[in-house]
């Protein structure tokens, strides 16, 4: 058929040596079924869908905190002095609710820890524990903003207010849709959709916890305490 | 949160979904041990008509949704460009005005790439990765079904801005300050902003699971580097998205906040940085337009093997050239920020790495040649797209290395030289390779040839038109002929150019006819019973998909395929005789799998359509008025919650069909948002109970 020398693996297929029986080219197997072939990753699909939007929410919180470090000491072209948001940081106040914050953490892990050895009760302690924490937090963020507004650092008031507000605020928006996913998970523990088997929804909801954590380290670091 | 109750034992209608839809609605609680059903509307066990489309979450379905609205949209952006041409016919032309004229071209961009070149890989990317890789569906059918219906909404919010004061006027790119709201005051820009946010959502959504689906659901066998091109290709898009989209979402959000609620992130007099814009979206924009390529490469990657009958030359190299595409792609975004004034030493590093990365894309161009070299080439017509793609994205990535030398770009930028640059990129290379994809696959999606024929008209009405409009710009545009202007001088010398250009239109629009045409005809003739069907493996071809029947039963794959090599199914068909001469030991469509299994399938949801209708009310709301965005909000949430509490199963389920289709009621007690299928926890009781089989 043609005169290229061929090898396993390149061209020119001679054409079929006849009467073979056709035979399905994948059969049954020992894998013969969907549900028990394993990911091929260790990691479930849910947790790796987890850690994908974690990787993915990196770089929107990355392009956020760049945005505010552009942005933070620019002043009107016209030269009169606008207010900036670091003129106003409370940082002993940010301090604490920083600390609450970092303490969730703890708390979440205890919660992800007491549904795998069963403990629901515990666990659902330690969630709305979690949750709670979270809700300082969110509550001492109202405070600053009420407060910083009433000091004249109203969103539009100056280039390094709308871009204090915008990363801050994307942030309390992560930690408030936490909250609701930890009481939505408080909910569901306690009416029994999730047990013990499901010791992973907790783990995955508390990856996501401590993700949000995290970026508070770094914006408190970043925003807050270097000038 | 209304929206919860908790009706365990009572049959709840779809009562909120529209009059007149009857659904075979699940048994509250049809195995007997009291499992906890809770939900505003029991999942649907299977719907018919236009429901079975409306509702699904099968990965072909969408897959094939996704093709029509790119097919769709792609009509209208080549109608808007239609205009743009006919007023560019000759000089001074006064066919429609400036501002018209701003917004067709704006919306040609960006409906081109956001909503025809992305959906159309994300059609491919769909229907075919389950298939390649060897499985059942995506990770997350339910998210699927919802990025497709995101899509769709994000689509019609973008375009209703036509009706609604106008569309976009401010470049694909969206520049600001010049998209401010003293440049550009009225709602176009709004309605490109927040589209695009749900567009991106949509394509996150996507890319999320099929990164999930092809890392972890895999067949056995299947390691890394035996997965077909163009699930790799898919992979490194999937990568591109899941960290570009963020990048482009925090800058269309700081436009919307300067916008709609006056922050002043871009108002030069509070002391902005127009660069700041500029830097954002290139950074996102520039590994778009990877993401907009590679899929193309991977289509051209499994058709060249097929039809030159050779394995790929290179396989993994040209898998690790186009991963290397993918990271070196973002290193070079600021070229096209060259005239910026950013500096020359940003200049010259851009300059360098954007010449560094021709190098795996001309290793892979070199590649596809030697796997044509000495095959025995079937010129079908996937096969002439596929040619053609690389012929055409070799000129449009020469004159794209051309752009790298800075002081050159400077006088190129903004010219029509950019243009014909960007068209040869994206219309010779990415739509070729879509519709090389069309014309092959096309048979496995519904089991009958496109007409070939109609389909050789198309290709060389397409490749003759593209060339005649598209080849011209680079010569007005090196005489010095702006983008985006609305006119030319009468001796500016550009005329007769710009006449060519405007009939290359037509030829492609002719072409666009006929492929109309050929689906239409194609389609009525097979249902009438006039098209032979296609068979299992009508091209003799390489990967899984293949060996499966055409068009694709609803639950793929009778058994889970086992791989041992790069091309199985290839060598399920030819193995070495003793002299080592390739011998064909069967033909494809007598040992593709039956396709007589009924395994138990995801079932289909209403939540994905319904939460996706909140998002275009939100939109709107940021517009016009909070209180609407509040009621989207309303609904985006409660659908959330819907979602996660609907029992994941359906009640045939555990009813052992046929012995081997699915023995294990494994998500009755599970109604949990999270694992439609192949839910790992699931998996393991299933496995306990399976063993006591």
């Amino acid at each position: 058929m043609t005169d290229t020398p061929t090898t396993a693996g390149t061209a020119a297929a001679v054409e079929p040596a006849e009467g073979d029986d056709p035979q399905i080219a994948y059969p049954r197997t020992e894998w013969d079924d969907y549900e028990i072939v394993p990911p091929t990753t260790s990691l479930s699909n849910e947790k790796l869908t987890m850690w994908t939007f974690l990787g993915s929410d990196c770089l929107l919180f990355g392009a956020l905190i760049s945005t505010y470090l552009l942005l933070r000491n620019r002043q009107p072209l016209s030269g009169e002095e606008s207010l900036r948001a670091a003129d106003l940081f409370d940082i002993p106040f940010t301090s604490v609710s920083s600390f609450v914050l970092l303490m969730s953490s703890l708390t979440m892990v205890l919660a992800v820890s007491a549904i795998a050895r069963g403990e629901m009760e515990r666990c659902k302690l330690w969630l709305l524990t979690t949750a709670a924490q979270g809700a300082v937090f969110i509550a001492g963020q109202v405070y600053e903003f009420t407060s910083f507004y009433r000091e004249g650092l109203g969103f539009t008031v100056s280039i390094s207010s709308s871009a204090f507000y915008t990363l801050t605020g994307f942030h309390g928006v992560h930690v408030s849709l936490g909250i609701i996913m930890l009481v939505t998970l408080w909910a569901m523990v306690n009416r029994g959709i999730i047990g013990p088997e499901r010791a992973e929804t907790v783990e995955i909801i508390g990856l996501y916890w401590h993700f949000v954590d995290i970026v508070w380290i770094v914006i408190f670091a970043v925003v807050y305490l270097i000038p | 949160m209304a929206i919860i109750t908790d009706q365990p034992e009572s049959p709840d209608l779809p009562d909120s979904s529209g009059p007149g839809i009857e659904l075979e609605v699940a048994e509250p609680d049809p195995h007997g041990d009291g499992s906890t059903r809770t939900g505003v509307f029991a999942r649907p066990t299977h719907a018919t008509g236009w429901r079975e489309w409306l509702f699904t979450v099968d990965h072909k379905k969408i897959g094939i949704m996704y093709g029509a609205l790119a097919l769709f949209w792609f009509l209208i952006g080549g109608l808007e460009i239609g205009l743009v041409r006919l007023q560019l016919w000759a000089p001074d032309g006064e066919v429609i005005s400036a501002d018209f004229y701003n917004q067709l071209f704006t919306m040609h961009g960006v409906t081109m790439v956001f909503l025809v070149i992305m959906p159309l890989a994300n059609a491919f990317a769909n229907y075919l990765v389950p298939l390649q890789i060897g499985a059942r569906d995506v990770a997350f059918p339910r998210m699927n079904a919802l990025g497709l219906w995101v899509f769709f909404f994000g689509g019609l919010f973008l375009n209703l801005s036509w009706f609604l004061g106008g569309g976009a006027d401010g470049g694909w790119f969206a520049y600001a300050p010049n998209t401010g709201m003293s440049f550009s005051p009225g709602h176009g820009m709004d309605f490109y902003a927040l589209g695009l946010q749900i567009a991106g959502i949509a394509s996150l959504l996507g890319a999320i699971n099929l990164l999930v689906t092809i890392i972890n659901m895999r067949c056995p066998g299947m390691s890394l580097l035996r997965m077909p091109v163009f699930t790799w290709m898919i992979l490194v898009v999937q990568f591109l998205l899941v960290f570009a989209l963020p990048v482009i979402t925090v800058a269309l959000i700081l436009l919307t906040f300067d916008r709609t609620f006056d922050a002043n992130f871009f108002d030069v007099a509070a002391g902005a940085d127009p660069l700041l814009w500029q830097h954002l979206f290139w950074i996102f924009g520039h590994p778009e337009v990877y993401i907009l390529i590679l899929p193309a490469f991977g289509v051209v990657s499994e058709t060249l093997p097929v039809f030159s009958r050779k394995p790929l030359f290179g396989y993994p190299i040209v898998v690790l050239s186009g991963a290397a595409i993918g990271f070196m792609g973002w290193g070079v975004w600021a070229h096209h920020m060259f005239t910026s004034g950013m500096g020359p030493v940003s200049v010259a590093a851009f300059s360098a790495t954007t010449m560094f990365i021709a190098v795996p894309t001309g290793v892979k161009i070199l590649n596809w040649i030697a796997t044509m070299w000495a095959g025995k080439v079937r010129f079908t017509v996937p096969m002439m797209f596929s040619v053609s793609l690389v012929a055409m994205f070799t000129i449009g990535g020469l004159s794209g290395v051309m752009h790298a030398i800075a002081p050159a770009d400077t006088q190129q930028t903004d010219t029509y030289f950019i243009v014909a640059h960007f068209h040869y990129v994206l219309v010779g290379g990415a739509l070729m390779g879509m519709f090389a994809g069309m014309y092959y696959w096309w048979p496995k999606a519904f089991g009958y040839h496109l007409n070939d024929r109609l389909g050789r008209w198309h290709f060389w009405l397409m490749l003759l038109g593209f060339n005649v409009t598209f080849g011209p710009m680079h010569i007005v545009g090196l005489q010095g002929m702006a983008r985006r202007h609305s006119v030319y001088g009468e001796f500016d010398g550009f005329e007769f150019w710009n006449k060519i250009a405007t009939i290359g239109y037509f030829f492609m629009l002719t072409a666009m006819v006929i492929l109309a045409v050929n689906i239409f005809r194609t389609w009525g003739r097979y249902r009438r019973g006039l098209e032979p069907g296609a068979g299992a493996d009508p091209w003799d071809g390489r990967t899984l998909e293949w060996a499966i029947p055409s068009p694709t039963p609803e639950h793929n794959f009778d058994y889970v395929p086992v791989v041992s090599d790069v091309d199985d199914f290839w060598h399920k068909k030819y193995q070495p005789d003793e002299t080592g001469k390739l011998r064909r030991i069967a033909y494809g469509n007598d040992i593709a799998q039956l396709g007589d299994q009924h395994p138990h399938l995801p079932s289909p949801s209403y939540w994905p359509i319904v939460l996706a209708a909140g998002m275009p009310l939100i939109g709107f709301g940021l517009i016009y008025n909070l209180w609407i965005a509040g009621i989207g909000l309303l609904l985006l949430v409660g659908s959330m919650f819907g979602w996660t509490l609907e029992p994941a199963t359906d009640p045939d389920a555990g009813h052992g069909h046929d012995g081997n289709g699915d023995h294990h009621d494994d998500h009755g007690g599970d109604p949990d948002g999270h694992d439609d299928h192949n839910g790992v926890l699931a998996a393991s009781t299933a496995n306990g109970e399976a063993a006591g089989d």
